[in-house]
């Protein structure tokens, strides 16, 4: 990280770099296809492995979604690194006059991103395969989601950018992923199910661990990410 | 000097363990059971000191780029697992007659234990699979990093639930009888020894394996004529 280096600011890279994320997936719809339709089958084998009644699924309904969000991303999370591995344009990226956090921001943001349109898709289906009504708490419920999708594409971006310098990166990412995610998991799951239940409330406590999550895993990945880009 | 630290350790293991099996008083409710405590709370304790002693050698990694400072990780975290890992085993055997239960999902030290022990194992499975020595002291110390910082999270997010982990008693009045307590803190003064010489091994292991590597490229290069 040499100062002289920087003459991009850190904002400006930043979107840059996302929005080149973006131009990349959009013209293929790889990832997003693919993640779409395995959150969509979780989803699936879920109702199938448990035969949930709607009483049920208010109940697990929360850990059923947060569970297909998690399985998915960390299958979605693995390109954003590998993709540019086996194109060798990582180097280009590495050498480019900005601070190498920004590349790791960039692809947190698109990833953070990609999964929310993954959302978008999944909690309609979810709602009516399963007959939760999610439209009167939808205010909350996205607050909660975004929180909670923050936290797994920051973990998960960094893990991405550990993982895929290693052998087997594709067993290895969902194996340091998961057990990371644990605290966000029984937070975003406390927090959507209160949200589930019939009186409808959002617990704070979950909200502020939540939180608590996102901004201390940012920081650490702002410290610490750019470390891993060093070729 | 190192085997009389080694038989000096053994010496403590051995006093540690007629301590808690034999000396110390049997408790009045778990009866005999309550023995496996001594080297249950013990080794948790350890396990903490020795997963530090690796984040220290992680935050050094990244700060100095010495390579020492991830063969301390390295040594830090297996070590730091094996402590882990009697913890867990003997919890439960514990757990069985003082809860009723073999595993508590809302107990947030037990709970938070065991998500430890899978990331800590992720940690050595990650070292396993990177070749370059440079490049895998700093992937590993980056997730050492992130590691080291869920765990209060693990810990408080389970612990919200409820909780029924005997709380630390130990130092209140009221807790552990004067000689459970004196066996209990030899118990752990010996495990932290042990800790310790654990430690200092893996270490020189790590620089017998750095030599040995570099000692071989040396070789490689003087058999393609480098040399000449």
């Amino acid at each position: 990280m040499k100062q002289s280096a920087q003459s991009v600011g850190l904002t400006r890279a930043t979107a840059n770099v996302f929005t080149k994320e973006l131009r990349v997936e959009f013209r293929s719809f790889e990832i997003l296809t693919s993640t779409i339709i395995f959150a969509l089958i979780v989803v699936f084998v879920f109702s199938f492995a448990f035969n949930p009644s709607a009483a049920d699924s208010r109940r697990f309904g929360a850990g059923f979604i947060w569970i297909a969000l998690l399985f998915a991303s960390s299958l979605m999370l693995q390109p954003s690194f590998t993709r540019e591995r086996t194109n060798d344009t990582i180097a280009a990226l590495v050498l480019a006059p900005i601070d190498p956090f920004a590349i790791i921001a960039g692809k947190l943001f698109a990833n953070f991103f990609f999964l929310v349109l993954v959302e978008v898709i999944l909690l309609p289906a979810f709602s009516v395969l399963y007959n939760v009504p999610l439209l009167g708490i939808i205010g909350p419920l996205a607050g909660v989601m975004l929180l909670g999708t923050f936290g797994i594409a920051t973990v998960g971006t960094v893990f991405a950018a550990i993982s895929s310098q290693a052998r087997m990166r594709e067993l290895l990412l969902p194996l340091l992923l998961l057990p990371a995610l644990v605290p966000l998991l029984i937070a975003s799951t406390g927090a959507t199910m209160g949200l589930l239940s019939d009186t409808h409330e959002l617990p704070i406590a979950w909200l502020a661990v939540m939180a608590c999550f996102d901004v201390m895993f940012f920081t650490a990945a702002w410290l610490f990410g750019g470390y891993l880009l060093e070729e | 000097m190192q085997a009389l630290s080694s038989i000096g350790v053994a010496g403590l293991i051995g006093f540690a363990i007629y301590g808690a099996l034999i000396w110390a008083p049997t408790e009045k409710t778990m009866g005999f059971l309550q023995r496996i405590f001594y080297f249950h709370a013990a080794s948790g304790e350890v396990m903490i000191l020795a997963f530090c002693a690796a984040f220290i050698g992680n935050v050094g990694y990244l700060w100095r780029r010495k390579l020492e400072w991830d063969w301390l990780a390295t040594a830090g975290v297996e070590v730091g697992l094996i402590f882990n890992t009697i913890s867990l085993v003997t919890g439960p055997i514990w757990a069985k007659p003082a809860w009723g239960i073999w595993w508590d999902w809302s107990d947030a030290r037990l709970t938070s234990t065991f998500v430890l022990w899978i990331l800590y194992i992720g940690y050595v499975v990650l070292r396993r699979l990177i070749e370059n020595p440079e490049r895998r002291a700093v992937v590993s110390s980056v997730f050492g990093v992130f590691a080291f910082l869920d765990v209060p999270l693990v810990y408080f997010s389970i612990w919200w639930w409820r909780t029924q982990h005997p709380p630390p008693l130990i130092t209140k009045p009221g807790g552990l009888a004067p000689d459970m307590l004196k066996v209990f803190f030899f118990t752990m003064g010996a495990l932290t020894a042990l800790m310790a010489i654990l430690i200092r091994q893996r270490y020189k292991l790590e620089v017998v394996r750095h030599t040995v590597a570099e000692m071989q490229i040396e070789a490689e290069y003087r058999n393609d004529g480098g040399g000449l």
